[in-house]
C-alpha cells in the first residue's frame, strides 16, 4: 500500500510563459505575468489587472491541435497535458494502466457566457454549441481523447484547491495499484463569470497583487494550466530519464469555518500541512521551501501566516507566493505549483515573492524576495486552500 | 477489502424519502420533466439557513442529514461528493445577472453558492467536520468517482465516509437540454418510457447520500464489492469485454449475479447497448430498467445505488419495477450498469453484507 509515487514530467501554461522553460526563465528574471487585460471581452479590461496567457484563442488552437472554436479551458489543458506526457519520455508502454485527472472550476464557461448573452433574451436563441464544454468533465474528456488515456478519466472541483486534490486522487490511484500512470493537475481559463464573481466579494487588486505584505489589497486573478506525470516505481525505473522527485505526503483537510473567508488561526491550513507532514514522516525543520497559497487577500495570508506560525515556530523554511507571477489561476494554482515545487526540487532554487515592500507585523518571517540557489533543497511544502473550507497541502521530496 | 453500506437516503422524483414502503407504488408524471418530491425541510435544517440555500443544496442536506440520522453517525470522518452540473441554479442567476447588469457590481451569494463543492462544503460547515473533503464533477461518472475515492479512504483508514451524488433540473437546464433533443418531443407518461422505441428520453434530478462503512454491522443495507468506469469505448464488442473483464477480476460469472440494473433511459439509440448486453453478457439475468422512476440525469445511478442496496437489504423487488425475468429466492448479487450518452460507462457491483 505504501508505494511511492513519482514525478516524471511537468507540463505548463500561464501567464509567464507557455512551456517549463519559458516558465522557468520568467520566475529566475523576476518578470510577472500580470498586466492589463488584453485577451478576456470585459468591462473591466485596464480597470482590473490579470495574469492573462500570452495567447488569442487562435494562437491556442495551432499550440494545441484543437479547432479555434474550442473551449479556451480545453485548449489550455491540453497544451500542459501534452507537455508534461511527452517530458516524461514514457512514450506508450504496451499495457500501462494510465489515467488523467484534471481539476477546473469554471469548465467552458468562457463559452457559457457568450451563449448566455443571446439566451437570457430569449430561451430559444444562444447557439448550443457553446455549451459543449460547460460540464467540467467535458473538458477533460476532450483532452483524455486526444492524449489518449481511456483507463481512468475524472475531474474534480473544490474551488482553489481543486488541483492539490486532482495531485492527492493521481497518486492514490497508483497507490492503491490501479493504475501505473496518472497525468493530474488542473486548468481554468480566465472567464467573465469569475472575474465578476470575486470582484463582487471585493477581494480584487486594482494594481499588481502584492501576497503577504502589510499593505495588500487583494488578490488578482490568473489562467493557466499545469499537470504532473505520476508514476509507480516500476515504471519510473523503466524511464530513461531521472524523476523530478517523489510525493512524499499530502493532506485535505476541511475548515468548516465558513463558506468563503478561512478562520483566523489557519485551523484548515494548519490540518492540511501538519497532516502532510506527518504522512511523509518529516519534521518541520525537513521543509526547505514552502510555495505559500498566498492569494493577497487579507484574509488568506493571515489566516496561511497564522497557521505557518504555529507549525513551524522558531525556524522557518524559505518561502513565497508565486501568485506575484501568475495570479491565482484557482483550479489550475495547485497544478502550476506543483510543476513550480517539482522543478524547484531538480534545480535547487528557490522563487521569490514579488512586490514585497512591508512585511506583515504579526508575523516573525518573511518570504523571499529574491531568486536564489538552494543547491540541497531535499523537501517542498505546497499550500492550496479554496472556498468552503477545502485546503489540501501536497509535499515534494528530493530522491 | 469491503466497503458496507450502513445507511442511505434519497430525494427523488419517488416517494423515497422518510417513505414508509419501499417504491410500493410510483408516482406518475405526464411530461420530459421529473422534479423530486421535496420533504419539509423545515424539519431537518435551521429555518436561517434554509432562506439561502437553492433547491440543490436544501435537497442534498436534507439528504445528507437523513443518511447520517440512519447510520447513527453524528459526523463522519470523510466528505465525498459527485456532481455533473454543480449549483446549476445559482450559476445561471449570477450569469443572468452579469448579461443583464453588463458586468456592474452584483450579489456575490449567487456566485459563492456556485462552486461545484458548495454542497460538501456546506455540510462539513453544518457538522463542524474537519475531515477529506472533496468534489467529483465528471458528468456521467461523477458519482462512481465519489464511490471510488471513499473505498480508496477506508482501505487507507478512514472508518467512514459519508458519499452523495446529486444533480439538480432547472428551468434553464431543461430549456436548453429540450432544445438538445435529449428528451422526448411531446408528452410522455413516465410508467410507459420503455414501450415503443422512440427518440429521447425523460429529464429527471435528484440527491442521494450513503455512509460508507469499513466494519460489518447488523443493519448494513448491503456491500459494495467494486466499482469501474470506462471512457468512450469504440463499440459494442469493446464494452462486452469490459463488463466481462469486470466481472473476471471479481471471479463472479454471469448465474453468480442474481440482479442487473440497467441505464435504460427510453431513447432508442441510447438503449440499444442494454439491448445487447442483455442478449450477450447480461443474458438469463433478471433486470430491471430504473429511469423511469427518477428520470435520466448524469448522476441517476446514486438513485440506482440506493434502490439496489434496498432491494437486497429486503430481498425484495417491489412489484412496482416490471422486472424482466425469473428472480431467485434470494437476492445476493446485483450488479449496475449504465453509460451517460455513451462517454462515460460505469459498474457498480453489490452483494449482501
Amino acid at each position: 500500500m505504501e508505494a511511492a509515487v513519482f514525478v516524471a514530467g511537468a507540463g505548463i501554461i500561464s501567464g509567464i510563459g507557455n512551456n517549463v522553460p519559458d516558465v522557468l526563465s520568467a520566475l529566475e528574471n523576476s518578470t510577472t505575468g500580470v498586466d492589463t487585460i488584453n485577451y478576456l471581452r470585459t468591462n473591466h479590461r485596464g480597470h482590473l489587472p490579470a495574469s492573462e496567457v500570452k495567447l488569442s484563442n487562435d494562437e491556442l488552437a495551432l499550440l494545441s491541435g484543437f479547432p479555434q472554436s474550442t473551449s479556451r479551458n480545453v485548449m489550455l489543458s491540453m497544451v500542459a497535458a501534452k507537455e508534461a506526457w511527452d517530458n516524461s519520455g514514457i512514450g506508450n508502454i504496451p499495457g500501462l494502466r494510465t489515467g488523467f485527472v484534471s481539476a477546473t472550476t469554471i469548465g467552458g464557461m468562457d463559452q457559457t457566457e457568450n451563449f448566455f448573452i443571446d439566451f437570457v433574451a430569449d430561451h430559444s436563441k444562444g447557439r448550443l454549441r457553446n455549451l459543449i464544454y460547460h460540464e467540467c468533465g467535458n473538458v477533460t474528456s476532450a483532452v483524455a481523447e486526444k492524449l489518449g488515456i481511456k483507463n481512468h478519466v475524472s475531474t474534480i472541483s473544490t474551488a482553489c484547491s481543486s488541483s492539490a486534490n486532482a495531485i492527492m486522487y493521481g497518486a492514490r490511484l497508483i497507490k492503491h495499484n490501479i493504475l501505473d500512470a496518472v497525468l493530474a493537475g488542473g486548468t481554468d481559463a480566465l472567464t467573465r463569470f469569475t472575474l465578476n464573481g470575486f470582484n463582487t466579494l471585493l477581494i480584487l487588486d486594482e494594481q499588481p497583487c502584492q501576497p503577504f505584505d502589510q499593505n495588500r489589497r487583494g488578490l488578482n486573478l490568473g489562467e493557466g494550466a499545469g499537470y504532473v506525470l505520476l508514476v509507480s516505481e516500476r515504471v519510473a525505473t523503466a524511464l530513461k530519464k531521472d524523476p523530478y522527485c517523489s510525493i512524499s505526503g499530502y493532506c485535505n483537510f476541511n475548515d468548516a469555518f465558513h463558506q468563503t473567508a478561512s478562520s483566523p488561526e489557519g485551523d484548515g491550513p494548519f490540518g492540511a500541512m501538519s497532516g502532510a507532514l506527518k504522512m511523509s514522516g518529516l519534521q518541520p525543520g525537513d521543509i526547505d521551501y514552502i510555495n505559500l497559497h498566498g492569494t493577497g487577500t487579507q484574509n488568506n495570508d493571515s489566516s496561511e501566516g497564522a497557521a505557518v506560525k504555529r507549525l513551524f515556530e522558531p525556524h522557518y523554511p524559505k518561502m513565497s507566493s508565486t501568485k506575484s507571477f501568475t495570479g491565482h489561476t484557482l483550479g489550475a494554482s495547485a497544478g502550476i505549483e506543483a510543476v513550480f515545487s517539482a522543478l524547484a526540487i531538480r534545480g535547487g532554487i528557490v522563487y521569490p515573492n514579488l512586490r514585497l515592500q512591508t512585511p506583515m507585523t504579526e508575523l516573525p518571517f518573511v518570504p523571499e524576495t529574491t531568486f536564489s540557489r538552494m543547491p540541497g533543497l531535499r523537501n517542498v511544502l505546497s499550500n492550496s486552500f479554496g472556498f468552503g473550507g477545502n485546503c489540501s497541502s501536497l509535499i515534494f521530496s528530493k530522491l | 477489502m469491503q466497503v458496507y453500506i450502513r445507511s442511505a437516503a434519497s430525494i427523488s422524483p419517488q416517494n423515497t424519502f422518510n417513505s414508509p414502503s419501499f417504491l410500493g407504488e410510483l408516482v406518475e408524471y405526464n411530461g420530459t420533466r421529473l422534479n423530486c418530491i421535496e420533504p419539509d425541510y423545515n424539519e431537518a435544517i435551521d429555518p436561517k439557513l434554509i432562506r439561502r440555500m437553492s433547491r440543490i443544496i436544501k435537497m442534498s442536506i436534507a439528504s445528507a442529514l437523513a443518511c447520517l440520522k440512519g447510520a447513527l453517525v453524528d459526523n463522519p470522518a470523510a466528505i465525498v461528493t459527485g456532481t455533473a452540473y454543480g449549483c446549476l441554479e445559482d450559476t445561471g442567476t449570477f450569469l443572468t445577472n452579469m448579461v443583464e447588469f453588463d458586468e456592474e457590481p452584483l450579489s456575490p451569494v449567487a456566485f459563492v453558492q456556485s462552486t461545484h463543492n458548495t454542497i460538501g462544503a456546506q455540510i462539513a460547515l453544518l457538522l463542524k467536520c474537519n475531515g477529506y473533503n472533496n468534489t467529483f464533477v465528471n458528468g456521467g461518472i461523477s458519482f462512481e468517482n465519489a464511490l471510488i475515492d471513499a473505498a480508496m479512504l477506508l482501505s487507507e483508514g478512514t472508518p467512514n465516509i459519508l458519499v452523495g451524488g446529486m444533480d439538480e433540473i432547472t428551468d434553464m437546464s431543461y430549456a436548453i437540454l429540450t432544445r438538445t433533443g435529449l428528451y422526448r418531443r411531446g408528452p410522455v407518461s413516465n410508467l410507459t418510457l420503455f414501450e415503443p422505441g422512440l427518440k429521447g428520453t425523460i429529464g429527471g434530478e435528484g440527491a442521494s447520500f450513503f455512509l460508507l462503512a469499513d466494519s460489518h454491522s447488523k443493519d448494513d443495507l448491503a456491500c459494495i464489492d467494486a466499482v469501474s468506469t470506462f471512457h468512450k469505448p469504440g463499440n459494442i464488442v469493446e464494452i462486452t469485454e469490459q463488463v466481462r473483464s469486470f466481472l473476471s477480476a471479481k471471479a463472479v460469472s454471469s448465474e453468480d449475479i442474481d440482479l442487473v440494473v440497467l441505464g435504460d433511459n427510453g431513447d432508442l439509440k441510447n438503449d440499444k447497448v442494454y439491448a445487447e448486453l442483455r442478449k450477450t453478457v447480461f443474458n438469463g439475468i433478471p433486470s430491471i430498467s430504473y429511469k423511469n422512476l427518477c428520470g435520466e440525469y448524469p448522476v441517476s445511478t446514486a438513485f440506482a445505488l440506493w434502490m439496489s442496496a434496498n432491494i437486497i437489504k429486503s430481498n425484495n423487488i417491489p412489484a412496482s419495477l416490471n422486472h424482466r425475468g425469473n428472480v431467485k429466492e434470494k437476492i445476493r448479487r446485483v450488479l449496475i450498469y449504465n453509460h451517460y450518452q455513451n462517454i462515460h460507462h460505469s459498474l457498480i457491483l453489490l452483494s449482501s453484507c
